[in-house]
């Protein structure tokens, strides 16, 4: 397989999983503008910063209120982690390496971005938010059906896999930080209001039934915490993504040194305990957790895209 | 109460003295009964979701094309289909298919023998010194022997009908021809709008293409015997021709590669960067002009090419189709040669005629060309999509005198054609059928085979009156259909 349509497939699934992480992240502080009184509403700039788009959108020199966050994460070309903007790249990793993929599977994704990006407007309007997103979502999930149930499950398809799990491990961590920081900021009677919160968080991670058969709780911080970092099972907490991307790199060859970072990782995340952990602790640990996954992206590249060794990318900046 | 409206009426359709492929003085041909029969019982709302329908199954199968313009520099856009087919009678195409067979296998035996003994030269029977003008004559490929003497593997074959029904050959083209995903694409988009015409006619299927290329690939490999690894070169998702790049590589079960991903050995071998390091590649369906191939032997500035490509070829690491050098048998010039080299190798007269054609080279032609410039398209050998062409009957008093100014100082390099009255096949507009004219691409592949596609890609000109059938301007397509009457 060539490194180039490997390297295409890894990070075609990386952008369609952000799309749907996206939207279910913008579900999110949907339901914290509804559910919440007025003083203690997190607003919308929380988004931008986890999502890690401050520069493009300083450049907008707009108002972080909601038309210009929703519309920014959703519809703007600028922003390259927008819905938009993913579908885009998605669509395009896809058509470079049409050969390659089977045939339902890039009819899927060009719709998905075609219809997507022709009802941008119904996206950012507040009534047509929820079916859009909705949408984006389904569209996602659809293509990963429709990819495990007609595309040979060989080298390609583990790089699909490695592309959807990092970015999916990846985007739960941010997923959480929305709320954890947003909880840690205020005080007084937000604790009112806790409990539903964190359900909110579970259902937009489409987690609150599963996360009830498992952990026998009422929502709160500890038991989700400890559900979206250290459960095996559910396919978009932490560990299970971790799983995951275990099993794609295991038939690999060369993969000695991306097992040994995802190895790193399943014991930091073996070791935390969510029962005594601060704020600002888990801040530190959803900080130091998107860095490995980082640095597994690269172990990536340099095993079988052809990326330059540290070695010598220092070598050729200097 | 009244009938609904009915969308189209054959007997207002008028093609006036053009040929028309599916109508005859205001009655159907026979092959086309069933589908003029079929449109006409539609109601203009029907007819209109039938158009909405295949627009919408192009845009979601993302059929595509690019195009580059200097506003929004390059934009992948919508193929434009026409819903009503191209109907041609199975007893008819059979003669084509002969002729086009006929034709190839001359014109491959002209290559080989222009870069060995010149035979054809030497006899007399082909100038020498329209060699030395031709762009396309590659002195690196005399000698070579590729496989099976076969230097165009695939050629797509421009064919047009004149008023009187003739069908004849408007130019070959044996460099890298397009289309042929557009002829199976096509096909597709029509059976999933209007799979109840399926039902009513025996259409004979297209769809063996790809398998027919693969097989004409594979025996090409420089290694018989192993399972030969089969690639397609492409220079990228930014040329128009993408799509069908991704579409044949992915019909074949080849790799679509572009020329970064392969190198050329210190064994002058081929190799593909792969995740576990370089592969041998066997065949190389090249979608790259000769030119930009291999920067070590052409422009050493081309980035789309292989350092060493040349190399591996010359060695026989490596087959490359079409083999460069192929396209000097598509220059205008050559292409009037072609009825006598079909004559001086195969001992046959040819099937399908080509366009009467002066050559301005000899003094007789070149008099009856220049006191007719005003009646003639007059061609220059190397140009192509239309570019330094005169269209007499269209053309000002001025540029005839410019024509006839650059014909005598450069007689070798010009041809003239009559105007030909392109054939027409009814096209849907707003709310009905209008004529419009087309042309005819069939590919013909060959190596240790000979192969035709079933029909071809018929273009079509979709503003009234032009024949310009190119996609990049204002062509569209339509699905082409041999049919079999005896079934």
């Amino acid at each position: 397989m060539l490194s180039r349509v490997a390297e295409h497939i890894y990070w075609l699934a990386r952008y369609a999983e952000r799309a749907e992480n996206t939207a279910r992240l913008i579900n999110v502080n949907t339901h914290l503008q509804l559910d919440l009184p007025k003083h203690l509403r997190p607003g919308w700039k929380p988004l931008i910063t986890i999502t890690g788009c401050e520069d493009p959108f300083l450049r907008r020199a707009m108002e972080a209120n909601e038309k210009n966050v929703v519309r920014f994460l959703i519809g703007d070309f600028e922003n390259p982690s927008s819905i938009i903007q993913s579908l885009k790249w998605a669509r395009e990793n896809g058509r470079t390496v049409r050969d390659f993929f089977p045939r339902d599977g890039w009819e899927q994704i060009n719709n998905l971005y075609r219809i997507a990006s022709a009802e941008i407007y119904l996206g950012i309007s507040p009534r047509g938010r929820y079916n859009y997103l909705k949408q984006v979502i389904l569209g996602v999930q659809a293509l990963s059906g429709m990819l495990s149930g007609t595309m040979s499950h060989d080298e390609g398809y583990t790089f699909l896999l490695l592309g959807r799990y990092l970015e999916r491990a990846d985007m739960t961590t941010r997923i959480v930080d929305v709320l954890s920081t947003h909880l840690e900021e205020q005080s007084g009677d937000i604790e009112y209001y806790e409990g539903a919160l964190w359900m909110n968080l579970l259902e937009s991670l489409s987690g609150y039934q599963m996360y009830r058969r498992v952990m026998q709780q009422a929502p709160d911080w500890d038991p989700v915490i400890s559900f979206l970092f250290r459960n095996r099972e559910f396919p978009r907490s932490f560990r299970y993504c971790l799983g995951e991307l275990a099993g794609a790199v295991a038939p690999l060859r060369n993969n000695e040194r991306v097992k040994e970072r995802i190895e790193r990782l399943e014991e930091l995340i073996g070791e935390f305990d969510p029962d005594r952990v601060s704020g600002s602790d888990l801040h530190q640990l959803i900080d130091d957790l998107q860095r490995m996954l980082g640095e597994i992206h690269n172990e990536i590249g340099i095993a079988w895209f052809n990326y330059p060794l540290p070695e010598e990318s220092q070598r050729q900046a200097s | 109460m009244a009938d609904p409206p009915v969308a189209i009426d054959w007997k207002e359709y008028t093609h006036h003295d053009f040929f028309d492929e599916l109508v005859a003085s205001g009655a159907p041909r026979r092959a086309a009964e069933k589908v003029c029969g079929y449109l006409s019982g539609l109601e203009d709302g029907e007819l209109e979701d039938l158009r909405n329908a295949a627009e919408l199954a192009i845009k979601a199968m993302g059929i595509t094309f690019t195009v580059y313009t200097e506003a929004e520099g390059s934009i992948d856009r919508a193929w434009p289909f026409d819903l009503i087919p191209r109907i041609i009678e199975r007893n008819e195409w059979r003669r084509i298919e002969a002729g086009l067979k006929q034709r190839v296998r001359a014109l491959n035996l002209f290559i080989d023998d222009i870069y060995h003994d010149q035979k054809i030269v030497k006899d007399g029977v082909f100038p020498g010194e329209l060699l030395a003008d031709s762009v396309n004559f590659r002195p690196e490929c005399v000698g070579i022997d590729p496989p099976f003497g076969v230097w165009a593997h695939i050629c797509g074959s421009d064919l047009v009908r004149d008023a009187d029904g003739t069908v004849y050959v408007l130019e070959d083209n044996l460099r890298v021809p397009s289309g042929v995903s557009y002829m199976l694409e096509n096909r597709m988009v029509m059976k999933r709008v209007a799979p109840e015409l399926f039902e009513e006619n025996t259409i004979l299927p297209v769809d063996a293409y790809p398998t027919q290329l693969y097989e004409t690939l594979a025996a090409l490999s420089p290694r018989p015997g192993d399972f030969p690894e089969v690639v397609v070169l492409t220079p990228g998702i930014y040329n128009s021709a993408y799509f069908e790049h991704a579409y044949l590589a992915q019909q074949m079960g080849a790799e679509l590669v572009e020329g970064s991903d392969l190198v050329v050995g210190e064994d002058d071998c081929v190799y593909m960067r792969t995740i576990y390091g370089l592969s041998r590649v066997d065949v190389i369906y090249r979608r790259i002009d000769d030119l930009f191939m291999d920067p070590e032997v052409f422009h050493p500035d081309s980035a789309l090419g292989v350092p060493g490509l040349m190399r591996a070829w010359k060695a026989g690491n490596v087959a490359l189709a079409n083999a460069p050098g192929a396209g000097v048998a598509d220059d205008k010039v050559v292409y009037a040669y072609v009825p006598d080299a079909i004559k001086y190798y195969l001992d046959e007269d040819p099937i399908l005629p080509n366009v009467p054609t002066y050559r301005c080279l000899y003094d007789q032609e070149r008099e009856h060309v220049l006191t007719n410039l005003d009646q003639l398209v007059v061609k220059p050998a190397n140009e192509s999509g239309g570019y330094g062409m005169l269209i007499g009957p269209q053309a000002e008093e001025a540029e005839l005198a410019k024509f006839a100014e650059l014909i005598k100082q450069d007689p070798r390099n010009y041809i003239a054609q009559p105007m030909l009255k392109l054939s027409t096949v009814p096209t849907l507009t707003d709310h009905h059928a209008a004529a419009r004219h087309v042309d005819l691409r069939p590919f013909i592949l060959s190596s240790k085979h000979v192969h035709v596609t079933t029909g071809g890609l018929t273009r079509v000109a979709l503003r009234p009156g032009s024949t310009v059938v190119n996609s990049s301007q204002g062509g569209g397509s339509k699905d082409t259909w041999i049919v079999d009457l005896d079934d």
